[in-house]
């Protein structure tokens, strides 16, 4: 299990390349690979510009039936997300992006839990699963 | 802080991306191109991410965005070399790039600025 610091935007760069690693050697199809690092980069982003920096914790895991995953744990101490349905919402921003990086980090992994409270914090769980 | 080398080949302007970029390596590509085209009345911009593994948002829109900036120097943009799993991601992220020129290779990108495609 690895624990990375998200501090800076070197260190999006490298959650990136950890994850591309993680999910290379555990045999994630090329697509999967890119679909989870894809996440992975969008969601680090957040924790740093929206939860002033965090981290991001890469393991392998097995479900009950015996699926082989990848899952990464983002998690910050930011001021938390007021109403969620509304962060989900695509083009839905409080920044100048394009308000794609939450709901379509989403959109690219197999499960994707989301929690936060004003003044909490944010914690995402993302996994993608060999197909 | 990676900055990304323009080469300027004739009226067309050349960019390789060959790193993982930071962020801001991302923003100051943006206006290294945009001062580029000011500076050199350049007519074409020909972008290849060959060697780019993940297009995410923030460089997604930094793309388009260099299609539209340079529309208002008169130039032209073409994203060339996208990897396929990279074109499914981009499309399931929602991002369609849809104001983007793009062809297979350099050399067809090269040849749909000259008007030959």
């Amino acid at each position: 299990m690895d624990e990375l610091p998200i501090e800076t935007s070197d260190d999006v760069v490298r959650v990136r390349q950890r994850v591309r690693e993680k999910a290379a050697g555990s045999g994630l199809s090329l697509v999967d690979q890119t679909k989870l690092v894809t996440a992975a980069s969008e969601l680090a982003r957040n924790a740093l510009v929206h939860g002033g920096g965090g981290t991001a914790r890469v393991e392998l895991v097995q479900s009950g039936v015996g699926r082989t995953g990848i899952r990464i744990a983002f998690s910050d101490k930011g001021p938390g997300i007021a109403d969620l349905d509304l962060a989900l919402t695509d083009g839905w921003t409080t920044g100048n992006g394009l308000g794609l990086g939450l709901s379509g980090a989403r959109r690219l992994v197999d499960e994707f839990e989301l929690v936060s409270k004003p003044g909490a914090g944010t914690s995402v769980v993302v996994t993608k699963w060999l197909r | 802080m990676e900055r990304v080398p323009i080469l300027r080949i004739g009226q067309t302007l050349f960019v390789s991306i060959q790193v993982d970029l930071q962020d801001q390596s991302v923003m100051q590509l943006q206006e290294d191109i945009a001062d580029n085209l000011a500076a050199t009345g350049a007519k074409g911009v020909v972008i290849d991410i060959t060697a780019v593994e993940v297009v995410d948002s923030f460089i997604g829109r930094m793309l388009a965005m260099v299609g539209s900036i340079s529309r208002l120097f008169g130039a032209d943009t073409v994203l060339v070399g996208m990897r396929p799993a990279v074109a499914i991601t981009l499309i399931e992220l929602g991002l369609s790039l849809d104001g983007v020129r793009t062809a297979l290779d350099a050399e067809k990108g090269l040849r749909l600025l000259n008007g030959h495609a």
